[in-house]
């Protein structure tokens, strides 16, 4: 059945599975520099998927969110991480991966529960969008999941800007895109967000000497 | 149409001015022109609401109502005397060495780029617009939590960024969902997530996918609500930022967030009104109830724990908007119109409040309860700001929080006896909790050398006069204005 498909569509399916493939990537690396560069590769991803669906489906706006995606996802955001992370002296740092099966086996049931949740929408029933909707939920979860399973700054935020990818994808698949005034509106936030977290890099290394978000447990509600 | 353009490209540009010269000496007095400047142009749009009912064409990018027309009002008056407050507070800080004058400056273009998000956010049409507005006060006000550096107030910054900004993003997929939703019925795809043209479309809205994404936005507004237990960012957002940023976060932003659910609940309910996919009709409206009774509950008990006078009313701010969202939930024309005038009181006592706490904590020089003690032996007009604010935010008549809270309870007991219960208890242990901790701060005994600091009370005088008023008679345009914003929420008014 997925033979039948134009080969535009299965290019499509071919790249969301590769944008999955780097969600683990994401997961699962170590080094600080290869954490960024497989991010780079999602975006890039990300953005040649928009450019394939917006060929395919013959709409034009989408090559701008496309154009978009790739300056700000695959080149704007990892030269200025790399850039900070330089800049820290951390190039070489190492961001072990606290229990790695325990977080791989949490990561593969997210992808099946999602594929779960996608499954009976009957409107999802062209297989392209089905596997591209839980593919794009799948790499919001696992954003989330590193947010939640790292404890440097770096790690954090290179997976919230991941989960901005899965719910840019989620758009570009579901309903082939946003108004295109709402998608300058979201790059310009995404844009803004990724410069504060920049100067955040600085105060947190500045007040704790390392970018090691654990050491913030000062605030809690317990009793002195 | 221009009247609106006024109130959005007023604050655009004091953004823009105060990044410029924010540094100065004289910053504080020019942020007080331009929000009064601000403010006169949302008089001015407000009167022109009132002649023609609404502003804007309903395929338009910015519609004005009688539901955001007053928060719009309400926005601009709370930024207007929180500006008054921030003058000499913020000069304050700068003396005492804690601020330097780039800060200053970051400080005053971030407090009108908030202001300018908070009205882009009311006044547009679009939900994505609202979505990116909301976005854009997270981005606006991080900065002010960290503005002192203090290791305390980076984590304080960074676990707001990170909780809001995951929060916001449930939120923007809820919206994709919407979009995908829309586009099955409404053809121009440029329209389809255009609030008023949804509504038309509502009862067409897929059931199922609908559920979905209110699920979504509930999570993701719900964390900028403050709703429990997405809470954690917002004690400690308003403990360690500057106190004029308290008050607007209290007083503004949570308003503007609970404004956003509504909307998309009015679109939800459409959705599942008829009834096809088998889900409650209620659906959206008893999550609400949930989520709001849980946060009025918990913040209600935490308020006894609490140690630091802004972490004490940023709770009970949680607490009061986990009670709107509850009566939002309940649906029922008198709880909305209940809820609407509690969004108003609420936003006028509690950023008084923090006006007043910002005075007491620079007496006592120190955000400490323990350490705050005889306000009014000390400074009287604080120590009875204080006093009165606690009591009218308590719940005590005549103030206009007690007619709010009594519309809701009236309401609840028409719909759901049972749950007036846990309602009645949680106001006596919000009561008990805030009045345990403000007993011994304005009344205990005044330590040997503690003196006055210079204090303009006018911006809380005002405010808690306003919210007097408001409880013992309700000016006739406000009530038209809440009648027919209760309409568009529940389907039918209450005058």
């Amino acid at each position: 059945m997925l033979t039948q498909l134009p080969i535009y569509q299965q290019a499509i399916l071919t790249l969301s599975a590769m944008i999955l493939f780097t969600s683990f990537a994401l997961l699962a690396q170590s080094r600080v520099v290869s954490i960024i560069h497989a991010f780079a590769w999602q975006g890039a991803m990300v953005a040649l998927t928009t450019a394939l669906v917006a060929y395919d489906t013959g709409l034009h706006h989408l090559y701008i969110s496309a154009f978009l995606t790739l300056a700000l996802k695959a080149l704007f955001i990892p030269w200025l991480l790399h850039r900070l992370v330089r800049q820290l002296g951390l190039l070489r740092e190492l961001h072990t991966v606290e229990h790695p099966v325990m977080t791989m086996m949490i990561a593969t049931s997210l992808v099946i529960f999602c594929y779960y949740v996608a499954q009976p929408i009957e409107q999802f029933s062209e297989t392209i969008t089905r596997n591209t909707i839980a593919i794009s939920m799948s790499v919001i979860l696992l954003g989330m999941l590193m947010l939640i399973s790292r404890n440097k700054a770096v790690s954090q935020v290179v997976g919230f800007m991941s989960l901005e990818n899965g719910l840019f994808f989620a758009a570009i698949s579901a309903t082939h895109g946003m108004p295109m005034v709402v998608e300058l509106g979201i790059a310009f936030d995404v844009l803004i967000a990724a410069v504060i977290f920049g100067v955040f890099f600085f105060h947190i290394r500045d007040s704790f000497d390392s970018l090691d978000v654990s050491q913030l447990h000062r605030l809690s509600e317990s009793d002195e | 149409m221009n009247a609106l353009i006024l109130t959005l490209l007023i604050p655009l540009l004091s953004s823009v001015a105060m990044a410029i010269m924010g540094q100065k000496k004289t910053a504080g007095y020019l942020n007080i022109i331009l929000s009064l400047a601000q403010f006169i142009a949302t008089l001015f749009m407000t009167s022109v609401v009132f002649k023609q009912g609404h502003i804007g064409v309903s395929n338009g990018q910015f519609y004005i109502d009688s539901f955001n027309v007053y928060l719009i009002a309400l926005t601009a008056l709370v930024g207007l005397t929180t500006s008054f407050f921030s003058r000499p507070y913020m000069e304050q800080e700068r003396q005492n060495g804690r601020l330097s004058s780039a800060r200053m400056r970051l400080y005053h273009a971030s407090y009108q780029g908030f202001l300018f998000t908070m009205q882009l956010a009311l006044s547009t049409n679009n939900l994505g617009i609202l979505w990116v507005a909301l976005e854009g006060a997270t981005l606006a006000t991080v900065l002010l939590v960290s503005l002192y550096r203090t290791p305390e107030a980076i984590e304080a910054a960074w676990k707001y960024f990170i909780i809001c900004g995951v929060g916001i993003a449930q939120a923007l997929f809820g919206t994709v969902l919407i979009y995908f939703a829309a586009a099955q019925v409404i053809p121009d795809p440029e329209q389809a997530l255009l609030i008023r043209v949804l509504v038309e479309h509502a009862a067409g809205l897929h059931p199922v996918i609908m559920t979905i994404a209110f699920v979504f936005l509930l999570v993701g507004y719900g964390t900028k609500v403050g709703l429990v237990p997405m809470h954690t960012w917002l004690p400690d957002a308003h403990s360690e930022g500057p106190t004029p940023m308290s008050a607007v976060l209290s007083g503004l932003l949570l308003n503007v967030a609970l404004y956003a659910l509504v909307r998309v609940k009015i679109l939800t309910d459409g959705a599942l009104a008829n009834n096809l996919s088998g889900h409650d009709p209620h659906l959206a409206g008893y999550l609400m109830m949930g989520f709001g009774l849980l946060s009025f509950t918990v913040a209600g008990y935490m308020l006894h724990r609490q140690r630091d006078i802004k972490r004490l009313f940023s709770y009970s701010s949680i607490e009061h908007m986990g009670l709107m969202t509850f009566a939002f939930g309940l649906g029922v024309p008198l709880a909305t119109f209940g809820a609407l005038l509690h969004m108003t009181v609420h936003s006028l006592t509690k950023s008084s409040i923090f006006i007043t706490v910002g005075h007491a904590s620079h007496i006592a020089q120190t955000q400490k309860i323990d350490n705050i003690r005889g306000l009014i032996a000390t400074q009287p007009s604080v120590g009875w700001g204080l006093l009165i604010g606690t009591a009218a935010i308590a719940g005590f008549p005549p103030f206009g929080v007690f007619t709010s809270e009594f519309l809701l309870l009236s309401a609840t007991m028409q719909t759901h006896p049972w749950l007036t219960i846990p309602l009645l208890i949680g106001l006596a242990v919000a009561f008990a909790g805030l009045f345990r901790h403000l007993q011994p701060m304005v009344y205990g005994e005044k330590p040997a050398e503690q003196t006055g600091v210079q204090a303009n009370m006018w911006p809380v005088i005002i405010q808690l006069a306003l919210v007097l008023w408001l409880g013992l008679s309700i000016p006739d345009f406000l009530a038209q204005w809440f009648d027919q914003a209760t309409q568009l929420i529940t389907g039918s008014g209450l005058l």
